[in-house]
């Protein structure tokens, strides 16, 4: 488990990083916190001929609170999170889903836009993120784009970033009202990625309310029906798990008895997590 | 170093290790960090296929001198492995493919390069054609005789099929409870924290090949390089270096280190492979993989009375030398009546060829599975019967009174008190308690559960044993030489290979209380067969019986001299003598060893008239009864499960147990809790399933999953003391304890937590999934039933 030679080259702007990642003709992929591609590397199931280093530059650093929410940077780590280097706007829940990221040694390492550019169906970012309603804030050939999170992972490992382009960060909306979050997590040791990961997301007490989840799904999902439900406050447990029923049979066609017990499991813990804190 | 010995002297002091100090500041040697100039690294290509014929290798023309199959390294003299029987299929297993791959993951070719990146890119580049032939993959089906075979000669895929038969098993068939239940502990890897590597090069100032082998015993693997080889045994000298762990899985000649050992005398130059952990889990030693079919049979009052069905063993696809995978057959034969008063058995037992890696030993060799079995089996009569599974084995355990027990399928149970250890786990976890807190359910709708298991662990067995057992190579001693210097310091040569067991300490405190000096002057040797005795290494329990007891009497004899110099020099009589606190005491006078051992040394002319100089013995020892000494301990556990997800969550943890006198009780702690972690690994989290092609689908560490710290509680450890009566010092051996009961321990638990419902918690690992289904499973049959 060694990986095959490739150029390596440490990029100084995203201007330049990005005229290195479009090179006709050249696999090439972007490194941050490498907690991921690293191993990949290893394996040889990524083999890039030239390799760019983005872990230095500035532009992926920009983090604070804006008039709209929280702006962060890709080059966060999930320990910077973690440690509440990073505002919150958010009760804590970043911080929570950051503290359960793996272990501690890739936390110190392993970045945000990473998570998010790599769109592992089971990790814990995207699921977060999503439940939150943030944009992805991408640098483009001509300039940049923003994107809702959810249009911006469009499957398991696949994301709408052009082979040139690259994350700057995230713009996270603040909420006008008071805001309660629940989660759980479901994984087969400590460290591993999640079977099951629910977030949910209640922005006032109107009903707003996002519940995303991931794990042994083929991608991370909104959930509106059984958001729609707990909205409306809906307390009986039977027409909760109706809700996820409706919910999981759009979102995990394939899932068999146990996932669907698994996933149910998960969000009902979530709800139940949000409406006791 | 806090080298403060207890009232009774060294044994049983609460040493620190020796070894700690340069493991925890990164000082040690493992065979990665051995650095011969000139080296260039391996990586084999491996078989992608569970089953097929070997068409073409196809060398890159540019690099194929660096690239080697058998054709390239032999002659290779195949060596019968196995035990010692006719009945046993001869399976011969070439270190590189001859025509035929049987599992994924075996070694077609080596690639060599000047750095182990390269030869990955050299593997990429060769070609090799392979026909595909079905995969035998269930162990059961491979017994049915339409199954295809995986040694085409074979007339079934059996390596050996045995039947144990004792008492009258045919009065089971009236007995009012007969429960048959179908337990499986599926197959996973040994998981050493290092894995395996060898380094060899030929020593042309010596004129031997040098082999550093990350092994547990490095004077047997010397005999089989040297057959194999086809090199004089003194031309061949076997290095272990520091060695992270072993568990069995370093006990066994494998391809790659015949492979590699070859190719150094091919290329005159040294040349390694280092495992890399995917190699580890695909081709490694692979472990439990047992399959019961059995009835239990009991009265209604309680009293069970007998076993009856089948053993399956998947032991993959080769024998692995010296004796294949045979033991774990027998051994769980043998082991499958537990403590209990059972006297009536009827097992057939196959130990079964599929196109799988080859089993090898680990940790606790088939008593986790014959535990499993049995104390599942407790527990499910215990349901049937409306009981308390605690009483019902409190029923039928073994007491002291009948110890030494000779149980149905020929064991001797020797010596300790069963049910104290019994009582003592029941009062530590609280038993009563936990029966309260059941009833008043969890607040957060999961439930808890509390399972109790009783093992015993065979050690100190010598050549008795082992003959029965038809072993190649019997390792029925172990030896020592034991060295005194001329400053009084010694040097202490043993056979076995500390792997973490912490030798270098615990050998030394028996040293120290028999030469009255302190460990620190004691420094013990192992790991090179140009320098120690002869020896079998570490494994079966065996190193602080074995060793202890040979460093023990080469100590003792070298005592004797001392104290025969001593008396000389202080003009006593030797029977008036002492040895204390580094000195010979006479009756009016003492003189240092120190004094001794420069006398004895490098002034013979202060010797006794025709004593021979130098303090330097060489013992071997075995115990006094070959059969072996039990230690024994009950494990319980309390679990929270979730039903739906099926998360299992360990609170509590208790160990009672008597592996008779501790050496170092610090050391005994570690061994027990270190063991359990691996047993809890067995219980709820590691598995290498194969798909019905044959692929096995857990081959990093993102699939395999390993208990890591938050999955391994602190255990609770309660001593008992009984000293065995067959060994020096009382000692019986510990390491695999641990390793033994959690799987029994835990599944128990999980079915108390699920009583009400009847589920059945039968197979290994306990994965949240599989937890979940079997919930299910009874809800529904729960509820068609009402």
């Amino acid at each position: 488990m060694k990986s095959a030679a490739f150029d390596y080259v440490v990029a100084k702007t995203v201007a330049e990083a990005a005229s290195l990642l479009r090179q006709e003709g050249t696999v090439t992929a972007a490194i941050a916190g490498g907690q991921s591609l690293v191993p990949m590397l290893n394996l040889r199931i990524v083999v890039p001929e030239l390799l760019i280093d983005i872990g230095g530059l500035e532009e992926l650093k920009e983090t604070g609170v804006t008039a709209a929410g929280i702006r962060i940077g890709a080059l966060t780590t999930h320990a910077d999170i973690e440690d509440g280097k990073v505002p919150d706007l958010f009760g804590g829940l970043m911080q929570k889903v950051a503290s359960g990221i793996s272990y501690r040694a890739i936390r110190n390492y392993g970045t945000i836009g990473g998570s998010i550019a790599l769109a592992d169906p089971a990790a814990d970012w995207p699921v977060c993120l999503m439940a939150l309603g943030a944009d992805v804030r991408i640098a483009t050939s001509n300039g940049a784009r923003s994107q809702p999170i959810n249009d911006f992972i469009q499957g398991q490992y696949t994301t709408s970033l052009a082979k040139d382009e690259i994350i700057l960060g995230f713009d996270v909306p603040r909420s006008d009202a008071a805001l309660r979050w629940g989660l759980f997590k479901v994984v087969r040791k400590s460290g591993a990625f999640a079977d099951s990961i629910a977030v949910i997301v209640e922005r006032g007490n109107s009903g707003a309310v996002s519940v995303a989840l991931a794990g042994a799904v083929s991608c991370p999902y909104l959930l509106p029906t059984i958001a729609k439900y707990v909205g409306a406050g809906e307390t009986s447990e039977d027409v909760l798990r109706a809700a996820i029923a409706r919910d999981l049979t759009a979102c995990a066609p394939q899932a068999d008895s146990y996932l669907t017990r698994l996933h149910t499991s998960t969000i009902l813990r979530a709800v139940r997590d949000m409406r006791t804190q | 170093m806090n080298n403060q010995a207890g009232a009774e002297g060294w044994i049983g002091a609460r040493l620190l290790r020796k070894e700690d100090a340069r493991h925890l500041y990164g000082r040690g040697m493992f065979i990665a960090d051995v650095n011969v100039p000139g080296v260039q690294d391996i990586a084999f290509v491996r078989s992608q296929m569970a089953n097929a014929r070997v068409r073409h290798v196809v060398k890159p023309p540019e690099a194929s001198a660096r690239v080697f199959t058998l054709a390239d390294i032999g002659p290779i003299k195949v060596l019968e492995a196995g035990p010692e029987l006719s009945a046993h299929r001869h399976s011969p297993y070439p270190p590189l493919a001859d025509d035929r791959v049987r599992y994924v993951g075996q070694t077609i070719a080596a690639c060599m390069m000047p750095t182990r990146a390269q030869a990955e890119d050299l593997v990429d580049s060769v070609h090799v054609e392979l026909e595909e032939l079905p995969a035998i993959v269930d162990v059961v089906a491979a017994m049915r005789a339409d199954s295809p075979r995986v040694f085409d000669q074979w007339p079934n895929n059996a390596y050996i099929s045995t039947t144990v038969v004792e008492g009258n098993p045919e009065s089971l068939a009236s007995a009012p409870i007969r429960l048959r239940r179908r337990l499986r502990l599926n197959r996973q890897a040994t998981v050493s924290l290092e894995g395996r590597g060898v380094l060899a090069y030929w020593d042309y100032r010596l004129d031997e090949l040098v082999v550093y082998l990350s092994t547990q015993g490095g004077q047997v693997k010397r005999l089989a390089l040297s057959k194999m080889l086809g090199i004089p045994e003194h031309k061949v000298r076997v290095i272990a270096p520091d060695v992270g762990g072993g568990f069995g899985g370093k006990n066994r000649i494998m391809p790659e280190d015949i492979a590699v050992a070859a190719i150094a005398m091919k290329v005159g130059h040294p040349v390694r492979w280092i495992e890399d952990r995917r190699e580890h889990l695909l081709a490694s030693v692979h472990a439990r993989d047992h399959t019961y079919d059995l009835v239990i049979s009991g009265d209604r009052d309680g009293t069970l009375l007998g076993i009856e069905g089948d053993i399956y063993i998947d032991a993959g696809a080769y024998a692995l030398w010296p004796t294949g995978a045979f033991q774990e057959a027998s051994m769980a034969s043998r082991n499958l009546t537990g403590p209990y008063r059972i006297r009536h058995l009827k097992l057939n037992a196959h130990t079964v060829a599929t196109n799988k890696a080859p089993m090898g030993p680990y940790r606790g060799v088939a008593r986790p599975g014959a535990t499993f079995a049995i104390e599942r089996l407790v527990d499910e009569v215990a349901r049937e019967l409306g009981r308390e599974p605690f009483d019902l084995r409190r029923q039928n355990i073994v007491t002291a009174a009948e110890l030494p027990y000779r149980t149905a399928a020929g064991l001797t149970l020797d010596t300790g008190d069963y049910v104290a250890s019994l009582d003592i786990a029941h009062e530590k976890i609280g038993l009563p308690a936990i029966r309260n807190r059941q009833a008043a359910g969890e607040p957060d709708g999961r439930r808890i559960g509390v399972g109790f298991a009783f093992y015993t662990e065979q050690s100190g067995h010598g050549t008795v044993e082992f003959v029965k057992r038809k072993f190649r190579v019997i390792p029925g001693y172990e030896s020592a030489n034991a060295r005194m210097l001329p400053d009084g310091n010694v040097l202490l040569y043993v056979g076995v290979q500390n792997h973490g067991q912490g030798h270098e300490t615990s050998l030394a405190q028996i040293a120290a209380h028999e030469l009255g000096i302190d460990p620190g002057q004691i420094s013990v040797r192992y790991g090179d067969t140009a320098v120690g005795p002869y020896g079998f290494g570490t494994f079966a329990s065996r190193s602080i019986v074995f060793a202890g007891g040979a460093v023990g009497k080469a100590t003792r004899a070298l005592a004797d001299k001392i104290r025969r110099i001593g008396a000389h020099l202080l003009q006593a009589d030797i029977a008036s003598t002492r040895i204390e606190g580094g000195m010979v005491h006479g009756p009016s006078g003492k003189v240092s060893i120190t004094e001794i051992a420069f006398a004895a040394n490098a002034r013979p002319d202060h010797l006794p008239t025709g004593m021979d100089p130098l303090l330097e013995t060489t013992a071997t020892y075995e115990p006094t009864d070959s059969g072996g000494v039990f230690a024994y301990g009950t494990h319980a556990v309390l679990v929270a499960v979730d039903p739906d997800s099926g998360v299992t969550q360990l609170l509590d943890y208790v160990v009672s147990e008597d592996c008779g006198t501790m050496i170092n009780p610090m050391i005994v702690d570690g061994q027990v809790q270190g063991g359990i972690a691996q047993g809890i690994g067995t219980a709820l989290y590691e598995e290498i399933p194969y798909d019905e092609l044959g692929q096995p689908l857990a081959t990093t560490f993102a699939d395999y999953m390993v208990p890591c710290a938050p999955e391994v509680p602190n255990v609770r450890i309660e001593h008992i003391v009984t000293p065995a009566l067959a060994t020096e010092y009382g000692v019986k051996g510990l390491g695999e304890g641990g390793a033994i009961a959690p799987p029994a321990a835990i599944a128990n638990a999980i079915a108390d937590a699920f009583r009400d419902i009847g589920a059945s918690f039968n197979e290994t690992p306990l994965t949240p999934r599989r937890v979940s289904e079997a919930v299910d499973l009874a809800r529904h049959a729960k509820v068609s039933g009402a």
